[in-house]
């Protein structure tokens, strides 16, 4: 299964070199391995796909530094688990080394600048030791440095090495990368030259790869961190459609292309494709003004750099730049204090102002979400900053906090999605509220405990899935039994003004407000904490419920037939139209599908969403109102995605499964063969009389009687915990929220691929399907993959039952919560549908007589089903 | 036509059998350590050196050779599997490794030769993993440090094999590979003889798992090793021991999607029950690989701890006249592999 995890480019660790890393240099020459081992995992942890390792220093005994380390990272199963490159110019340190490693390895380098013997006895010897050899594209007469000399060589040693048998997939050439820009003429072809060379090596040796240290290239520009990454992106955007499959680099030192201010991109341009005489000496002059400074923010520098420091926060604070935020932040606190002030004043004074000017845009709808995001992640790498000087403060005079309001926030007990808490937490924190975060499934005790011990202002609950609801209430209930009187706040997808009144509110005597999104949160709570706005808001809003439940009592709902009138009133489907069965059925697992590939499945409108942008992709990038901050967010979530993509953050799991069934009134019943059972899935009947001669429907009617085909298939994204975790310790929501995003993003994109995927190959019954994303995301295809707990089917407890024939927990690492929510959170899973008159739908409300059916079928008593099903009962 | 010839003649034609284990039979001939040890001059205690066994009571062999060629099996392997200088010292009879395997591959040889009725046989020279591991640290405070080393080992293998195909082996069977260097070292040892002998040696490689999940001891996943050890051109790659046919069976199909060689398992009967012995009857076993072999996933198929003459001769019978594996067509894409497999695509 892991042919999907075959990588396109990969960028190989220079970390663990001694001659290009001098932390790692230091760590081997002091005979501290334990830290240099560290050093791998550390490389590996951060997506190096295969891990140089290079001893070759003179004061060092190479061959048993080698050794030593190789043996040591050996036992690391973290760090054994991708390929090594033994890196050595001598071959007796690369035969050492390739007696310890277990797997199968590259040797750099082999090369015939001692003469073809020598060079066809260490390709023997590769052979008999299985590793595949980068050949340096150097001869009995030197380095090849022109385009024609590095051909020469390479074809040269093709022939000679697949003359010996050499297995040519297994040779890696490595035209020679040259520093460029040296101001020496005949220096200037030399990024051009190995480009052009990468390409007809790659078309005369067929299989055979090509790589190249990348530090080399930019060797004249050394201490100007900037310009060097900058060359480097560039150079690998055009050698990499050239064929180069491989390169030596610190992942960390390259840029975005798209994201490198265009005059030094274009500059750099203009060295390495040689387009321009002068272009070495403009990108010298260009050079100066990027010296000693980061990349991100040379450009904004120069406005408003200059500016005085409560400016500057504001600004800092307003755009969302974090880079100089913690030096400004100790300026002004200087300032503060050499007039006798105390530090909190600057949060009071320069921060809050700022932020206000953040919130007053925020409400007047003049900045967005993802913006309010950044600017939170600023403020608090800037209160972060002054917490200690503020804590020294009030241990030396005993003073108090002075939060506008406490907040506890959980997502319930049962339920693991917090993206919007998450969200709704940030905009509350940088509105000077201090929040609670409990995370997610949060049972009611602990909820109440930290309100309690915290001394609150007021809790608030979110919840994605329907059991959610309930257990909203339940811990409504439960602060009425502890009588308690702080407000309730319920938000979260499922969560609606409706259920809040008919459900929540009168199981509490407290205020209950529910928070439709994040932008309401900040005014719901202020009014709460107002001592002149609180009473009139409370009653204003119990006087809206209460008319909601009256409404609801007395409107005429939408009629419902008996279930057996709708029983009567089924989807006729044509049954000799149903899916042949498939041409590979069982179960198929998918270990880690190619994220590069998925990454083109995105449906980005749902992104946008998320982010309270509303509009459809790709119209809202160029929408008067919000289209430049989703113009910005989009090319944020690029960056990222180029990063989860080539440093491989996640990992895509996934399953997909066929069984013979047939229905059975509202049941499929599949049988499986193998273990002489039967596993019935019961399916809900839309009970809403319909208009005209429009059928009741059930997933159910999409299946023969007479014997049919059901499918299933779970997708999760696994792997955002470390990275979430590094930007919390970072302070960094704006990146968390955005990965968490991205997972649930890709996670849909999988589901789609893998329908895709099976429609033409597993089940098959679509082979020929040539469909563009926009046509998939319109769903422009033949079958259904509804999921459980959505509206075609309601019921979120069939999951166990769908990841049982699945064994999705063993195939793809989700698990279930005791209320169905599935772990990781981005994942998707659901049924397949193959016959073409399947459709969505939703079931809406049933009638009693069908819960009790259900209840009956699903060998459940009637208060769980009434629980399973509530969103659908009232 | 060479011995490789012959083989992938045989097996383009049918599913072949391999033979089963020697331990259990040799127990049921109750040797007393005199037994054991007539004719040398060994010091130690040598009851349970079945490997001697071969020098000092050949019969007993040549006997438990026999019925599994009655069984069936074209795979002939020799009673060799701890024969070598690392095990041997535990006996005090390394001194003996050469003769021990001359011998072995003798008796094996003979055996095949006695028999005219045109069927196709191979002996295979069977070598262990020898009880020291290249990839692991025996001791837990330095995972540094390595009992024995490459070299050691390639030399420990280069003795046996040479031993081996004097005798009369045509091929060397690396097999129950629990440490993917181990076997690495025996790749190398068999290219050394090659050269030595001026003459094509075919490998048989064979993995054993230590937990479901598909792993050997020192890590790999049968992906992994399988991109390590195919420089080995092995004539079959395949899977033993490990646990029962069942349990073994994902892992027969991985590997027979993407090992562009024949494919051998010989998997044990069922797992052991709680006293430690082997309760899974022959039938099982039979129908067990036989749907291997329906859906087209093996080539050779024989048993391995547990497994009887009864158990071959069930399982030759069960796959009698069905189609063999055939090859899978890979894509030439540049594999690596660490503990676990990597792939850049041509």
């Amino acid at each position: 299964m892991n042919d999907l995890s075959t990588a396109r480019f990969v960028n190989i660790g220079e970390r663990t070199n001694v001659t290009g890393s001098a932390r790692f240099k230091k760590l081997i020459m002091a005979d501290d391995y334990e830290t240099a081992v560290e050093v791998a995992r550390d490389q590996v942890e951060n997506g190096a796909q295969i891990i140089d390792v290079n001893m070759d220093e003179g004061l060092l005994d190479a061959e048993k530094a080698m050794t030593t380390f190789l043996k040591l990272i050996a036992a690391e199963p973290d760090i054994a688990r991708v390929p090594v490159m033994i890196d050595s110019s001598k071959w007796d340190v690369i035969e050492a080394g390739l007696k310890c490693v277990s797997g199968k390895p590259i040797v750099n380098s082999i090369s015939m600048k001692e003469g073809e013997e020598e060079f066809l006895a260490h390709a023997r010897l590769c052979m008999d030791y299985g590793a595949a050899a980068v050949v340096m594209a150097f001869d009995e007469s030197g380095q090849a440095d022109t385009k024609a000399r590095k051909v020469e060589i390479c074809t040269r040693a093709y022939e000679l090495l697949t003359g010996i048998g050499f297995p040519p997939e297994d040779i890696i050439f490595d035209p020679n990368i040259f520093a460029v820009a040296t101001g020496i003429e005949e220096h200037d072809r030399y990024g051009l030259d190995f480009i052009e060379a990468v390409r007809e090596i790659k078309t005369a040796c067929p299989h055979a790869k090509t790589s190249g240290g990348l530090s080399n290239l930019s060797f004249s520009f050394r201490g100007n961190e900037t310009v060097r990454r900058a060359m480097h992106s560039v150079f690998l955007y055009h050698a990499i459609p050239a064929g180069l499959d491989m390169a030596i680099v610190n992942a960390g030192q390259l840029d975005v292309y798209d994201q490198i201010d265009p005059q030094l991109r274009e500059a750099c341009e203009d060295v390495i494709l040689m387009r321009r005489a002068d272009a070495t000496e403009r990108l010298i002059e260009l050079a100066e003004s990027y010296k000693g400074k980061s990349a991100a923010d040379e450009k904004a520098a120069e406005e408003w750099r200059g500016w005085d420091v409560k400016r500057r926060l504001e600004h800092a604070l307003v755009k969302g730049i974090d880079a100089h935020v913690v030096a400004d932040t100790e300026e002004a606190r200087e300032l503060v204090a050499a007039s006798g002030g105390r530090p909190i004043e600057v949060i009071e004074g320069p921060l809050m102002d700022g932020m206000n000017v953040v919130g007053d845009l925020f409400g007047s709808g003049k900045m967005f979400l993802p913006q309010v995001v950044k600017s939170a992640r600023v403020m608090k790498k800037a209160v972060a900053h002054l917490i200690p000087f503020i804590e020294a403060e009030k241990e030396a005079s005993g003073l108090a906090d002075q939060s506008k309001g406490k907040i506890v926030m959980a997502t319930v007990k049962g339920d693991v999605h917090d993206i919007g808490k998450n969200i709704v937490g940030v905009v509350l924190q940088c509105n000077g509220y201090e929040v609670i975060d409990l995370g997610v499934m949060a049972p009611w005790q602990n909820i109440l405990a930290a309100a309690n011990e915290n001394g609150a202002d007021m809790i608030g609950l979110s919840g994605l899935i329907t059991p959610s609801l309930d257990e909203m209430v339940t811990v409504a209930e439960e602060m009425q039994r502890a009588e308690m009187t702080m407000p309730l706040l319920i938000g979260g997808a499922t969560t609606s003004k409706v259920h809040t009144a008919l459900r929540i509110e009168p199981a509490y005597e407290g205020p209950v407000i529910h928070v439709l999104d994040a932008s309401r949160a900040v005014g719901v709570a202020s009014r709460l904490l107002s001592d002149t706005q609180r009473d009139e808001f409370v009653e204003t809003t119990a006087a809206e419920y209460e008319k909601v439940r009256a409404a609801r009592e007395g409107k005429g709902q939408s009629v419902l037939l008996s279930l057996e009138e709708a029983r009567a009133n089924f989807f006729d489907a044509y049954l000799s139209d149903k899916a042949a069965p498939p041409l590979k059925p069982g179960v198929h697992a998918f270990d880690d599908w190619d994220l590069a590939e998925l990454r083109d499945y995105i449906d980005w409108t749902p992104f946008f969403r998320a982010w309270e942008l509303h509009g459809n992709y790709p119209a809202i990038l160029t929408d008067d109102v919000v289209g430049e901050t989703a113009r910005q967010l989009f090319d944020d979530a690029n960056a990222m995605l180029d990063r989860i993509v080539a440093e491989k953050w996640l990992v895509a799991k996934g399953v997909a499964g066929f069984w013979p069934c047939a229905r059975d009134g509202d049941d499929v019943t599949i049988h499986r063969v193998r273990r002489e059972e039967h596993v019935v899935l019961p399916f809900l009947r839309q009970q809403v009389k319909k208009s005209r001669d429009r059928a009741n429907m059930c997933l159910a009617d999409f299946i023969d009687p007479a014997g049919d085909w059901i499918g299933g298939f779970a997708v999760g994204i696994h792997g955002i915990e470390d990275h979430s975790k590094r930007f919390i310790a970072d302070k960094d929501d704006y990146s968390d929220i955005l990965l968490k995003a991205l997972a649930d993003r890709f996670a849909e994109a999988f589901a789609e691929r893998l329908h895709q995927h099976v429609r033409t190959d597993l089940w098959g019954y679509a082979p020929q399907e040539q469909l563009t994303n926009e046509a998939l995301i319109k769903e422009q295809y033949r079958g259904i993959r509804p999921a459980p707990g959505y509206p075609a089917c309601p019921d979120h407890s069939l999951k166990p039952i769908l990841f049982d024939l699945l064994d999705a927990e063993a195939n793809t690492g989700i698990t279930l919560t005791e209320n169905f929510a599935m772990y990781p959170t981005a994942a998707v899973s659901g049924f397949y549908f193959g016959h073409p008159e399947a459709e969505y739908f939703g079931v809406a409300r049933i009638g009693r007589d069908q819960l009790e059916d259900y209840a009956r079928r699903r060998g459940v008593d009637m208060a769980t089903a009434e629980r399973w099903l509530r969103p659908n009962l009232d | 036509m060479s011995k490789r010839e012959d083989f992938v003649s045989a097996a383009k034609r049918g599913i072949l059998i391999k033979d089963g284990p020697y331990g259990t039979e040799i127990q049921r001939a109750k040797l007393s350590p005199e037994d054991y040890s007539a004719g040398t001059s060994l010091e130690q205690d040598q009851k349970g050196n079945n490997d001697l066994v071969n020098l000092t009571q050949p019969q007993v062999i040549r006997k438990i050779c026999d019925s599994y060629i009655d069984a069936g099996a074209h795979i002939l392997a020799t009673n060799t599997f701890n024969a070598n200088r690392i095990s041997q010292a535990d006996y005090g009879a390394e001194g003996l490794v050469h003769e021990i395997n001359v011998a072995a591959a003798r008796i094996i040889r003979e055996a095949v030769d006695a028999r005219t009725d045109g069927v196709p046989r191979f002996v295979a020279g069977a070598v262990g993993p020898t009880n020291k591991t290249l990839s692991l640290s025996p001791d837990v405070e330095d995972p540094g440090f390595r009992e024995v080393s490459f070299d050691e080992i390639v030399e420990v293998y280069v003795e046996q094999g040479r031993a081996l195909v004097e005798g009369g082996a045509d091929f060397i069977l690396i097999e129950t590979v629990f440490d993917t260097l181990n076997c690495k070292a025996a790749i190398m040892a068999v290219r050394q003889l090659e050269r030595e002998l001026g003459r094509d040696i075919p490998v048989m490689i064979s993995l054993t798992l230590t937990d479901l999940s598909g792993r050997n001891l020192s890590g790999h996943t049968v992906e992994a090793f399988w991109h390590t050890v195919r420089h080995a051109k092995p004539l079959t790659i395949g899977l033993n021991c490990s646990f029962g046919a069942e349990q073994l069976g994902p892992h027969v199909q991985l590997l027979s999607d993407i090992a562009d060689t024949w494919l051998m398992a010989y998997p044990n009967a069922g797992l052991p029950n709680d006293l430690g012995e082997y309760d899974e009857v022959p039938e099982t076993t039979a129908a067990l690989t036989k749907v291997w072999a329906q859906n087209g996933r093996v080539n050779v198929l024989g048993g391995c701890c547990g497994s009887t003459p009864a158990h071959i001769a069930a399982m030759a019978k069960a796959v009698e006249g069905l189609s063999p594996r055939v090859l899978p067509k890979v894509p030439p894409d540049m594999h690596l592999a660490g503990l676990e497999p990597f792939a850049l695509a041509a």
